[in-house]
C-alpha cells in the first residue's frame, strides 16, 4: 500500500464497475473505489425503480393485501402472502386452525423448491463451473439442467395444486384459504415429489462437492425459530449473537436506514449498526437440529461442518433447505384429510400485527395497522434482501483485497460471484447491481 | 453479429415484479427446445453474456416510472423488429399505477427517510403510452402456454391464435357455478380477459382482473350491478383499481363509480 497514492495522486485512478448484475431478481450495480489494495469505498447501488407499496396499501381492505403484496416478487409471491396473512391475523386476533396451517407450511415448501432449484442451478452453478448462464452449461451438463428444471418444475406444480398458478397464485386469504385442496389431486404429486427428495439429496452431494473460496467473515446470522419445527411461518426471531424476540419486537431489534446509493432501504443491529446476514446458511446454521430425518442426514453427509461461516456454502444449506422442502411436503401430503373449513370468520375490528416468516431468501417481516372497517392505515413490509444488503457491502469490503490483483472482468465475476451467494431478490427490496471499481 | 442464424431474443425489465419473466424459465419442460430455435441474446435474469443488437424480438417486462426509463424503452424500440410487452405492469401500468390517481410526492416522503434521494416520474404508465408495441400478452403473471404460442407464432411467421373472450366465458366451459349468481361475491370475470382458466372463480372467490379488460367489456354495467346486490360502493372503485386499474376500461369505470353518490 502506498500511502502517498492518495495524497500525490501519483497512482492512476482504478474503477471496477458491473453495470448490471446479471442472475438476480431485479436490477442493481456495484461501485468499488480502490487504491492499491486498499479498499476504499464500496456501494450495492440498486437502482430498481421504487413502486411504493407501502404508500398504496393504506385504504386498502385487508382481503386485498395478500394478492397485492404477491406482486413485489415474481420468485417468492407466496412469502408476501404468508408475511401478510399472519401479520393480519394478529392483528384480527385471528387463531387458525392446524390444518390450515399445515397446508400453508405445504405451500410455502413449493415456493422454497420452485426458488431453490432456480437459485442454485440456473443461477449460482454457472458461477461454480464458469458458465455465463445456465442455458450455455446446459451443452455440458445437459443432464445436471435437466434434473434441476424437473426439480423446480414439481415446485411449481404444488404450488399449483394449492394455488391456481405457480407465480402469484390465488388461494391465500386472511384466516386460511378461499379453498382447501383435494386429497386426490395431492396424491397426484407423490411420484414426483419421491423423485425430487433423491434428486435434492443428490444436489446436496454434488454443491457440496464444489470449491469454495476460503472466506469466512465473523457473521450474526438471523432467523425464525420454532420450539417444534424448521422455520417457515413463525414463532420467534432469534441470532447467532442472542437476540431472541417475538415478531412483534422485531423493530426494537433491527433498523432500516435510507442510503443514498440505492433506491433499496438497508437493514443493521439496532445499538451495535452492525451488518447481519439472512437466508438458508443462516437457517442452516440455527436451525439444523429440526431438519427433517432425511435432510439432517444429508447435512451431516456431506462433509461441511456446521454451523459454516462460508457465504460460498449458502449453495449446500439451500440444498439441505431442498430436500426438508421435499421431504416435509411428502409427510403433509401423506397425512392429508380434506379440512371441514377451509378458512376461520372473523371480526373486523381495528388493531395492530406483525409477523416474520422465513421467504427462500430469508426472514420477511411485515407490520399492518388497520381500522375498524378492516382498511389499511400503516404498513411496513422488511423484505429479506434489504436485510442483507449492508453485510454484502461488508462482505465485498473484506473480500476485494484479496482479489484486486486480478484483471478488471475476473474482479467483476469474483464479485458478482460473492453477492449471489445472497441470492438477491432487488424487485422485493426496492426499495440492486452495476459495478464499478475505482482504483486510485 | 455474430455467426449465428437464429433469431435473436432479447428480455427487459422496467418497474415489475420479474415474475413475467420467470414464466420464460417456468417453461421448464419446452425451455431447452426453446433456448435451440431462439438465441437468448439479452436476458440478465438468466444469462451474464450479452450479445449486441439488433433483436429479432424484444420482451419487455414492467411499467415506465423514471424520465431514464422513458429514454430507455425508445433506444430497446428502435433495437428490435418486434416489441412484445409482457405482463399487466407493461401493458397497463400495472399495481404501481396506482400512484397515478395519488400525490406521488407524499408517496416518497411515506417510504424513504430522503426523499431528495429519489427520483421517480409521478405516473406507472404502459410501455404503448411511449412506443410502438407489436403485440401485448395480457395476466398479471402472463400465462406461460400464451408466451410460447406467440413466440412460436412469431417464428413461424404466423399470427399468435389466442383467445378474446371473458373470464366469465372460461368459468361456463369450465363447469365452475357463478360465485357472484350463486354467493354474492364480487367478480370482474364478465370483463376481463381469459388467459389464467378462470382459477379465481374455482378456487372460490371472485375474479381480480389481473389479465385486464377484454375487448369491449361493459365495466360500467358490471360495476352498477355489484353495487346493486349489495357490495359495497368502495370495494368495487377498488377492486377494478386493481393490478390493471390503470387500463382505459377499468379506469373509466372505476371513474364513474367513486363520482357517484354511494
Amino acid at each position: 500500500m502506498n500511502q502517498n497514492a492518495e495524497s500525490s495522486g501519483a497512482l492512476p485512478l482504478r474503477t471496477v464497475k458491473v453495470d448490471y448484475l446479471s442472475r438476480v431478481e431485479g436490477e442493481g450495480g456495484l461501485y468499488v473505489r480502490a487504491e492499491g489494495n486498499q479498499v476504499r469505498e464500496v456501494k450495492l447501488n440498486i437502482f430498481e425503480p421504487p413502486r411504493f407499496f407501502e404508500a398504496f396499501l393504506r385504504g386498502r381492505y385487508l382481503q386485498e393485501v395478500p394478492d397485492i403484496t404477491a406482486r413485489i416478487c415474481g420468485i417468492c409471491p407466496v412469502a408476501y402472502q404468508m408475511s401478510s396473512v399472519h401479520a393480519l391475523e394478529a392483528a384480527l386476533g385471528v387463531k387458525i386452525n392446524p390444518a390450515i396451517r399445515t397446508l400453508r407450511r405445504l405451500l410455502y415448501c413449493g415456493e422454497w423448491i420452485e426458488s431453490h432449484a432456480l437459485h442454485i442451478y440456473l443461477l449460482q452453478l454457472p458461477d461454480f463451473l464458469g458458465y455465463d448462464s445456465a442455458i450455455a452449461m446446459a451443452a455440458d451438463y445437459p443432464k445436471e439442467v435437466e434434473l434441476a428444471l424437473r426439480l423446480k418444475k414439481i415446485g411449481n406444480d404444488l404450488l399449483d395444486v394449492l394455488g391456481g398458478r405457480a407465480t402469484h397464485p390465488v388461494s391465500v386469504c386472511v384466516g386460511g384459504f378461499y379453498k382447501a385442496p383435494r386429497r386426490k389431486d395431492l396424491q397426484k404429486l407423490i411420484p414426483d415429489l419421491e423423485w425430487g427428495l433423491e434428486a435434492s439429496i443428490a444436489t446436496v452431494r454434488l454443491v457440496a462437492g464444489l470449491k469454495f473460496p476460503d472466506f469466512t467473515p465473523d457473521y450474526e446470522f438471523v432467523s425464525v425459530a420454532h420450539p417444534a419445527e424448521y422455520p417457515m411461518n413463525e414463532y420467534r426471531i432469534v441470532s447467532s449473537r442472542g437476540v431472541d424476540v417475538a415478531p412483534a419486537d422485531f423493530e426494537s431489534a433491527f433498523l432500516e436506514e435510507h442510503v443514498e446509493h440505492s433506491t433499496a432501504l438497508h437493514s443493521r443491529r439496532a445499538g451495535t449498526t452492525t451488518s447481519y446476514f439472512v437466508g438458508p446458511l443462516a437457517r442452516v446454521n440455527l436451525n439444523r437440529e429440526k431438519l427433517m430425518p432425511r435432510a439432517k442426514e444429508a447435512a451431516l453427509a456431506c462433509g461441511i461442518t456446521w454451523p459454516s461461516r462460508n457465504p460460498f456454502q449458502g449453495v449446500v444449506a439451500r440444498a439441505i433447505e431442498m430436500v426438508h422442502a421435499y421431504e416435509e411436503a411428502l409427510a403433509i401430503i401423506n397425512a392429508y384429510e380434506e379440512p371441514a373449513k377451509s378458512r376461520e370468520d372473523f371480526k373486523l375490528r381495528a388493531g395492530e400485527g406483525s409477523a416474520a416468516t422465513e421467504a427462500p431468501r430469508g426472514v420477511l417481516y411485515h407490520r399492518y395497522r388497520i381500522n375498524d372497517q378492516g382498511l389499511v392505515e400503516f404498513a411496513k413490509i422488511v423484505p429479506p434482501t434489504a436485510q442483507n444488503y449492508a453485510r454484502m457491502e461488508d462482505d465485498l469490503r473484506q473480500y476485494l483485497p484479496g482479489v484486486l490483483d486480478r484483471t478488471e472482468p475476473e474482479i467483476a465475476r469474483a464479485c458478482e460471484n460473492l453477492v449471489r451467494n445472497y441470492d438477491p431478490c432487488i424487485s422485493c427490496s426496492t426499495h440492486f447491481l452495476k459495478l464499478k471499481l475505482d482504483r486510485e | 453479429m455474430t455467426s449465428d442464424a437464429r433469431p435473436k431474443l432479447a428480455v427487459y425489465k422496467f418497474a415489475s415484479c420479474d415474475g413475467c419473466q420467470l414464466a420464460l424459465l417456468n417453461l421448464e419442460n419446452e425451455l431447452l427446445s426453446l433456448v435451440g430455435a431462439v438465441e437468448i441474446a439479452y436476458f440478465l435474469e438468466a444469462s451474464s453474456a450479452v450479445v449486441p443488437g439488433p433483436y429479432d424480438v424484444a420482451l419487455v417486462e414492467g411499467s415506465v416510472t423514471t424520465s431514464e426509463d422513458v429514454e430507455r424503452i425508445r433506444a430497446i424500440r428502435k433495437d428490435a423488429k418486434y416489441l412484445i410487452t409482457i405482463g399487466a405492469c407493461a401493458t397497463t401500468g400495472g399495481i404501481q399505477a396506482l400512484r397515478n390517481w395519488k400525490d406521488v410526492d407524499e408517496f416518497i416522503r411515506y417510504v424513504y427517510a430522503t426523499p431528495a434521494y429519489i427520483h421517480t416520474l409521478k405516473t406507472s404508465t404502459p410501455i404503448s403510452q411511449h412506443v410502438a408495441v407489436d403485440y401485448e400478452l395480457n395476466g398479471c403473471p402472463i400465462n406461460k402456454f400464451q408466451a410460447l404460442e406467440v413466440l412460436t407464432a412469431l417464428l413461424q411467421g404466423h399470427t399468435p391464435h389466442l383467445p378474446a373472450h371473458s373470464v366469465c366465458m372460461e368459468c361456463k366451459r369450465r363447469g365452475t357455478v357463478c360465485i357472484t349468481v350463486a354467493q354474492g361475491i364480487a367478480c370482474l370475470g364478465p370483463v376481463t380477459h381469459t388467459g389464467c382458466g378462470a382459477i379465481c372463480p374455482a378456487y372460490n372467490r371472485g375474479c381480480y382482473g389481473c389479465f385486464g379488460p377484454m375487448e369491449e367489456p361493459n365495466a360500467d354495467a358490471l360495476a352498477t350491478y355489484l353495487v346493486t346486490i349489495g357490495v359495497p360502493q368502495r370495494h368495487v372503485v377498488q377492486l377494478l383499481r386493481g393490478f390493471t386499474g390503470y387500463a382505459d376500461a377499468f379506469r373509466a369505470a372505476s371513474e364513474k363509480l367513486e363520482r357517484t353518490a354511494p
